[in-house]
């Protein structure tokens, strides 16, 4: 039984449950005061404003908020009180541009999308599609919650699915600090379990990868570095084998911007990704070759600016109306959390972009 | 000047010492910086190194920095307690072991 640390902003009201309040924290203080460059001003040195797309890669669709963890940093401020879902009739939408998209990567993520009650009839539906790289963002401990998902790992490997699971630590301790008490154990578990079928087998083509991202108000460690003990100690402490790490810097929205200021710690976090501000990450964020789209069709540059309200500045804003080509001569919207996705090697859903 | 002899908002200025001094400063921060690359130790052992020597220096901004820099590269508290206990095991053994010093003295003095 995994002991849930909190509820949601939303549940709880808290102000910051409201996208205007936390986009009004990342524009004023340090950076009204012109203490730090707005990221605006940042990007405008080397000539990246406005940052546009380049080709579009991955369909990142959202299916819902609703989640069975409620942990410390999620952007998403996910947890089962979260009752938006997307619809069969969003979903229908959604296939029809899956058909028909020049990306290679379909990428599901929630909340734990597995929670959508329409999740499989959809991954089987949109597994007929022929994508290259059809990603499932699993939290792990969902394998392990109810009966009803134990068939989950070969659901998955039935339909060629790609794993990608976050785990912030290979130590109990910091783990169940960010994910909630138990949250380690059953992720273990579940991983052992998708070992057992052959996900994260060296040289398996079930591609099974793990996101690390930091457990408090710090940057994720060399990338490499970090994969390199998760795979010495997960596979010491538990047999555990997995493809590669994707190390992801929390970014100053939901959860994590709350965790930040309550903390004391924003302005410095803030400082720390302006400081370690790289331009050659800007080149390839994330939001330059995906689009996000969210339980209820809209479109937006990422999961970011979905949890921010922000949809695409693009006459196409709603999946009903979806064209690639109107949809890539946009303008990316940015604000302070994009220093986020550009402090050291980058940061994206799939790890370090330089 | 400030109410307090350290800052913590200094510890970002650290690079502004090279404006007084551009060639020996440049000169110190590639030092540092080759210093700290994976070499025959990895840059995470460095780390760990750097945060016990910044308790025997007793530097605040060292501790504030590879506090930091620890967590960062997925050091475990338990990890990090037991260098500072590297650090204090020798400063105290340094301490400790002039008592043959004083041993040698008193025994060629009042023998």
């Amino acid at each position: 039984m995994i002991k849930l640390k909190l509820q949601s902003l939303h549940k709880r009201e808290n102000e910051l449950a409201n996208a205007n309040r936390q986009l009004e924290i990342l524009s004023n203080g340090i950076f009204k005061s012109g203490e730090l460059p707005k990221f605006k001003d940042k990007i405008a040195e080397t000539g990246h404003f406005p940052l546009r797309p380049k080709k579009l890669e991955i369909l990142q669709i959202n299916l819902g908020y609703m989640c069975n963890q409620v942990c410390e940093h999620c952007h998403v401020d996910a947890g089962p009180d979260r009752k938006e879902i997307m619809t069969r009739e969003t979903m229908m939408q959604c296939l029809e541009v899956i058909r028909n998209t020049g990306a290679h990567t379909l990428d599901l993520t929630g909340g734990a999308p597995e929670m959508n009650p329409e999740f499989r009839w959809f991954v089987e539906e949109a597994s007929k599609a022929g994508i290259e790289d059809f990603i499932v963002r699993s939290n792990l401990t969902i394998i392990r919650a109810n009966k009803k998902y134990y068939d989950l790992p070969d659901f998955f490997k039935k339909h060629n699915v790609h794993v990608v699971s976050s785990m912030p630590h290979y130590t109990r301790g910091k783990t169940d600090k960010q994910r909630g008490e138990g949250v380690f154990d059953k992720s273990v578990k579940a991983l052992q379990e998708l070992n057992a079928i052959g996900y994260g087998l060296p040289g398996s083509s079930l591609r099974l990868d793990l996101v690390y991202n930091p457990t408090g108000a710090f940057l994720p460690g060399n990338q490499d570095s970090l994969e390199k003990d998760f795979k010495k100690a997960l596979s010491e402490d538990f047999g555990i084998q997995f493809h590669s790490l994707f190390a992801i810097t929390n970014l100053p929205i939901s959860r994590f911007l709350d965790y930040l200021i309550a903390s004391e710690n924003y302005e410095d976090y803030m400082h720390s990704l302006v400081d370690a501000y790289n331009p050659a990450a800007v080149e390839n964020v994330m939001c330059t070759n995906t689009i996000s789209i969210s339980w209820d069709g809209w479109l937006y540059d990422c999961d970011f600016n979905q949890m921010l309200g922000l949809k695409v500045d693009s006459k196409v804003k709603h999946i009903s109306e979806y064209n690639e080509d109107l949809l890539n001569d946009r303008n990316i919207i940015i604000s302070q959390h994009c220093y986020g996705c550009t402090a050291g090697a980058g940061s994206s859903c799939q790890g370090k972009v330089v | 000047m400030a109410n307090s002899y350290y800052d913590p908002a200094d510890l970002r200025k650290f690079g502004d010492i090279t404006e007084w001094n551009e060639e020996l400063g440049t000169k110190f921060f590639d030092y540092y910086g080759k210093v700290f690359e994976e070499g025959a130790l990895t840059a995470r052992e460095k780390s760990l190194i750097a945060l016990a020597v910044s308790h025997t220096e007793q530097c605040p901004y060292c501790i504030d920095a590879y506090t930091k820099d620890s967590l960062q590269r997925g050091i475990t508290k338990e990890q990090m307690m037991e260098a500072i206990h590297v650090g204090a095991a020798i400063k105290s053994g340094a301490t400790l072991v002039h008592g043959v010093m004083m041993m040698n003295k008193v025994n060629k003095l009042d023998g």
